[in-house]
């Protein structure tokens, strides 16, 4: 794998970079964006901001509920227990265990969708990464450029402090 | 005197939150000694306990529930500090949030631990714990889902699952840190524990977009515990217990002791692992304002609560009410009241007392005082029972004090390890905050140059 990328010290930069990145006409998804914080005010990291999560959570509790509603209903039949003049399925009662159970499962499929959704965690190594991310650094960089040197003039041009990095 | 705060740079804000991570001192050690022993002096009572049976407490007839239950509403009450508290100030986006949140979540973790522990020890034999659980049984224990045993199992499992996800989610990026950090075996073990992290925005946006909707699902569910907590006495008809008002009361209660003990934790880290650039004054102001209304709030539950007892006069209430105002519990009810009500105060309203030393010593009174709220809670009205030749009272003995005081050194123990694998303030969320800072300090320069500013 080829790949040629630049590590920033401020987003402004790195904003810069990616701007004139898909001005020398390399495609949005071509280009490697990684930094150690969101940075949702750049157009580099408004990336993949759509997602269903929400409506997935919703889904998640939803199922929680009928199960919950299907457990104590079903269990309260199966075993009555006729106690102090309550009917045999205690709806009133029932639903704490219901509410419970439906806030569970929507915690829960929130979070198995982020762990999906994210990729996390992944044996795959990714095709870019500098441990210098973590310090604060914001890469942007191209894997399999098809021409190297303009990227990396582009990445240049930009300033800014960027550290030119080749993978060959 | 305008205060202006020198700015860690990224660097240093890495390697002031890293240090106690991954340097050990002889202190830690000593600490970690200590506090375990304290807990394994806590453990062997509570086996002692479970050899000899109940009777080596003082909970007899007709007091069943004594310092056991005191400590098991007490502790699900701290647990109120973290996630509740995080969770609400995440929706309400307010930026001086982001260094509190962990130490505020690892409260909740460890509380709710604790607190669910203490159901067991109260029982006189906990190796048949799973004879609560709600299970069809050939013994005709059916399950019970009518049981407010069976609801606090349900609510409290839920509570501690959503806050250890809340409080591990945004723990990831910062294992990502320490992974390419470290070398050895601290690499192998923070490399697995963030597989797959490299702060691509997908994974930012995911991350925020989960810890937005868990805050949002954790809020609710957290007030439900605790009012499930206060169903386990208001759902008896015993005097004083049977009461409409206990669920916003205990509700109310949680938050103010969590509040309080939150701040106290935050004082202790800020001075042991030297965070005063982060943890700054003005976070201690703001948690003592916010303290400070839950004081106001407890204080008109409390006065709600006695004055409704007191003009309804039931014949079964008024013996437990005059025994908590003038009677046997009346000095640790007024205490009770000084602690949480009275010595705040001034710390807490008078601005210029609204210090860090300032709500570090309200919060120790609050929590004082809701040790005792819980207690007189629990213990006055099953003294005072509906029939007078029912009335008895009770007295703790050594067993309980001694799991009594090794349930905090187990909170402290818990609390102390988790330092030394987990940075104490999240790194990433507190770059947001300082980049967002630095974002708004341009745009108003930027509006000042344009001359959009007047």
């Amino acid at each position: 794998m080829k790949a040629v990328y630049a590590l920033y010290r401020n987003p402004e930069s790195a904003q810069r970079a990616f701007a004139h990145l898909k001005n020398a006409g390399i495609a949005d998804r071509r280009i490697t964006v990684l930094s150690s914080e969101p940075m949702e005010e750049y157009e580099f990291g408004q990336r993949d901001r759509g997602t269903i999560m929400t409506w997935l959570a919703a889904g998640g509790g939803l199922v929680g509920l009928i199960g919950a509603y299907l457990l104590t209903a079903i269990t309260q039949k199966v075993w009555a227990i006729d106690t102090g003049g309550m009917p045999i399925v205690t709806n009133w009662t029932n639903m704490i265990v219901i509410f419970e159970l439906t806030m569970l499962s929507a915690i829960v499929t929130t979070v198995i969708t982020l762990l999906i959704t994210a990729n996390i965690p992944s044996w795959k190594k990714p095709q870019l990464y500098d441990p210098l991310v973590s310090e604060g650094r914001i890469l942007i960089g191209v894997t399999n450029p098809s021409n190297p040197s303009l990227i990396e003039s582009t990445l240049q041009s930009t300033g800014g402090g960027g550290v030119i990095k080749k993978i060959e | 005197m305008i205060h202006h705060r020198v700015k860690p740079t990224d660097r240093n804000m890495i390697e002031d939150l890293l240090r106690p991570v991954l340097y050990t001192t002889w202190r830690f050690y000593v600490a970690v000694a200590i506090l375990g022993g304290i807990v394994l002096a806590g453990l062997s009572t509570w086996m002692y306990q479970a050899y000899n049976g109940l009777v080596v407490t003082g909970d007899n007839w007709p007091v069943y529930w004594g310092f056991h239950e005191t400590n098991f509403v007490f502790w699900i009450g701290i647990s109120h500090a973290g996630t509740l508290i995080s969770a609400i100030l995440r929706i309400c986006n307010a930026t001086w949030r982001r260094p509190v949140t962990r130490c505020a979540e690892a409260i909740t973790a460890f509380a709710l631990m604790i607190g669910g522990i203490f159901p067991l020890i109260h029982l006189g034999r906990p190796w048949l714990a799973w004879w609560l659980l709600p299970y069809p049984s050939e013994r005709g224990i059916w399950p019970n889902y009518r049981s407010p045993l069976a609801w606090d199992f349900f609510a409290i499992n839920t509570y501690l699952l959503g806050s250890l996800l809340f409080l591990a989610l945004p723990m990831i990026p910062d294992f990502a840190l320490i992974r390419d950090r470290t070398t050895g075996m601290r690499h192998r073990i923070y490399g697995l524990l963030s597989k797959g992290w490299y702060g691509t925005p997908k994974q930012w946006h995911r991350l925020e977009s989960a810890m937005h909707i868990m805050a949002l699902a954790i809020i609710p569910v957290a007030v439900s515990v605790h009012t499930i907590v206060s169903f386990d006495f208001s759902m008896a008809v015993v005097p004083m217990w049977h009461s409409t008002i206990f669920g916003p009361y205990f509700v109310a209660g949680a938050i103010f002791s969590g509040i309080a003990a939150l701040i106290i934790a935050m004082a202790i880290l800020r001075k042991m692992l030297h965070l005063e650039k982060y943890l700054e004054p003005i976070h201690f102001q703001n948690l003592g304002k916010l303290l400070f209304t839950m004081s106001m709030l407890w204080g008109y539950f409390v006065f709600n609560e006695r004055l409704t007892t007191w003009y309804g006069n039931g014949t079964a209430e008024m013996p437990v009410f005059h025994a908590t105002q003038s009677g046997r519990y009346a000095s640790l009810f007024w205490f009770m009241v000084f602690c949480n009500f009275v010595m705040p105060f001034p710390f807490l309203a008078i601005r210029r007392m609204r210090t860090i030393t300032g709500t570090v010593i309200a919060s120790c009174g609050v929590v004082v005082g809701m040790w005792l709220e819980r207690f007189l809670i629990v213990v006055p009205s099953l003294s005072y029972k509906s029939t007078s030749y029912s009335w008895g009272h009770y007295t703790p003995r050594w067993p309980e004090v001694v799991i009594f005081s090794s349930s905090f050194a187990a909170m402290a123990l818990l609390y102390l390890l988790f330092t030394k694998f987990v940075p104490m303030i999240s790194l990433w969320e507190l770059r947001v905050g300082e980049h967002s800072e630095l974002k708004a300090a341009e745009n108003v320069q930027a509006a000042e140059a344009a001359g959009e500013l007047v």
